[in-house]
């Protein structure tokens, strides 16, 4: 299932939906990272709201897409992690280390929004 | 799942067939006898064993109607699952029962009790049926036996397990109760821990806080352990991923009250304290948490 | 509610689906929503390593019954190349391609039993039990 994303101003909502393949976050990495280099984003959100499980492989291809997005010189932050998946993303030892994060979309809004004025 | 053995072995026949008995039936044959008639005599069996609980003053705090009620349903069950030689439905009516019953205040020993009079009852009217045939008998109670003491014991297991499943709801709920995560200023939550915290009430605390800070749209969160003696390696564990699961819903955790010893033991988990904010005390804390979210702390003179 | 689920793993779609019915089999015998997360997640973890290790193999997820308490477990199978080094899969930080190798130091945080049989070339079968608090 393909993954909805929406351009808003200068930034990119990406919204993940609870049945996510492997096949999906991939598609997803390319997709993003094509967007953001076409309407020249400064900033990608990735709405997890729906997301049930974050597993090695959605965390590790999480932190892929951050990287290569920041590598365009713009921001990523993934927003909307429920407790319970972030409870067992720790425990299992998942941290998304260098990866920003926020609670949710009118966090995740604010969080880019103060970094592209930082940056200005 | 164990059945009640109803086929009898080889030996057991040929044993069976050495005397010289005519009435030599297999096991099978006697339960579906016993069965019968404990269905026959199904309505004076229950009266007498309903008699039996208000004499033996159980149940006090039901009704006689209610008492009759369940009464009827407990036999039947008891019944079908000496036919079946199943317990599930047994188990499930036992699980039910007990939820209805608890909530009135009846206790263990009173569900033991009348499951163990209505054993009673039945085996007095095999005994009263089957007198004049002494061997007979002794089959019968052969099978009645082992199948009445699984009945009482899980009828007696499903009301016990339900009990403690209670008393740990119970239990979770004081424990919620007893540390509250304080909202004392937008966007800032406040987690005193107070006592002796072991890897349960630990979990219990990290998932009560994650969804304070989901709730409360909390960006900052003070976590303030001055009031915790100890820590152990697996509960400072569980400190570390506490502020780590808080990150990920985008809020900071600032910790503070860290005794000398538990800083040791955060580092010899392999946690770098420097990675970790921590403060002195928890007023420092609060501050700080209010420099985070932008506060201006202005002295009380210049505010008037 | 079913005693045994089995679900053929060949594919990430299937991953989901295990892990799906996981999670719907520990909210039909009352685990509290977090715990069925933690379930949910390991049984996509044992999962993943079928499909990258092996390529095909099978999740049966069973009820348990203990003595006073219900589980479930997730036993996850293959016929793939097995584990040369156990140990060394158990140790944290273990990675051959670079990943987070099998993730098994993880699933065992979040499980209470856990056991793992693994042959080299005969494939690999790890068992993993969750009880109910």
């Amino acid at each position: 299932m393909e993954v909805p994303i929406l351009k808003q101003g200068d930034f990119l909502i990406a919204t993940i939906q609870a049945a996510l393949t492997d096949a999906d976050l991939l598609h997803l990495r390319t997709a993003l990272l094509q967007q953001v280099v076409r309407r020249r984003s400064r900033g990608v959100i990735v709405d997890v709201t729906s997301l049930d499980v974050m597993d090695s492989f959605a965390s590790r291809t999480l932190r892929e897409i951050a990287q290569m997005i920041h590598l365009r010189g713009a921001e990523m932050v993934i927003v909307g992690i429920q407790p319970e998946v972030a409870f067992a993303m720790v425990q299992l030892g998942l941290k998304l280390e260098h990866v920003a994060t926020a609670l949710d979309l009118e966090e995740g809004l604010a969080h880019l929004k103060q970094k592209s004025e930082s940056t200005l | 799942m164990a059945r009640i053995e109803t086929e009898p072995s080889s030996t057991q026949v040929a044993e069976e067939y050495s005397g010289s008995v005519e009435h030599v039936k297999p096991a099978s044959f006697l339960l579906r006898e016993l069965v019968a008639h404990l269905r026959d005599n199904r309505t004076q069996l229950r009266e007498e064993w309903a008699r039996r609980i208000t004499e033996a003053k159980l149940l006090t705090a039901m009704t006689k109607d209610e008492i009759f009620a369940e009464a009827t349903s407990v036999y039947d069950n008891y019944v079908e699952a000496l036919e079946t030689g199943t317990f599930e439905a047994l188990q499930a009516y036992a699980r039910n029962l007990s939820e209805r019953i608890i909530p009135r205040g009846v206790e263990t020993r009173e569900v033991v009790g009348i499951v163990l009079l209505l054993r009673d009852v039945l085996a007095r009217s095999l005994f009263a049926k089957y007198q004049a045939d002494f061997t007979k008998l002794n089959r019968i109670l052969d099978a009645y036996e082992p199948a009445a003491n699984r009945i009482a014991n899980t009828v007696a297991v499903g009301f016990v397990q339900e009990r403690e499943r209670i008393i740990r709801e119970q239990q979770e709920a004081i424990l919620e109760l007893s540390t509250p995560v304080l909202q004392v200023r937008e966007r800032l939550l406040i987690l005193p821990i107070i006592g002796v915290i072991d890897p349960q009430r630990a979990r219990q605390l990290t998932e009560q806080l994650l969804r304070g800070i989901r709730m409360n749209r909390a960006k900052v969160v003070v976590i303030d352990i001055t009031g915790v003696a100890a820590m152990d390696a697996t509960v400072a564990n569980h400190l570390v991923q506490t502020v780590e699961a808080s990150r990920l819903l985008g809020a900071t955790v600032i910790v503070t009250g860290l005794s000398p010893e538990i800083a040791q033991t955060i580092v010899n988990i392999g946690v770098d304290l420097g990675k970790m904010n921590t403060v002195g005390d928890l007023q420092g804390g609060i501050e700080q948490a209010e420099h985070l979210l932008g506060y201006k702390v202005v002295p009380f003179a210049e505010a008037s | 509610m079913e005693n045994e689920i089995q679900v053929p793993i060949n594919s990430d779609q299937d991953i989901v689906t295990a892990r799906q019915k996981g999670r719907l089999l520990a909210a039909e015998l009352g685990f509290s929503s977090g715990d069925a997360t933690l379930i949910a997640t390991a049984i996509s973890e044992l999962a993943r390593n079928i499909v990258t290790y092996a390529k095909s193999g099978r999740i049966t997820l069973t009820v348990i019954n203990g003595s006073a308490r219900q589980g479930v477990q997730v036993v996850a199978q293959d016929q793939g190349p097995g584990i040369g080094d156990i140990q060394q899969a158990l140790r944290d930080g273990f990675s051959t391609s670079g990943s987070l190798g099998l993730g098994l130091p993880g699933v065992m945080r979040i499980v209470d039993e856990f056991e793992i049989v693994s042959e080299k070339d005969r494939g690999t079968t790890v068992k993993a039990q969750k009880w109910k608090r």
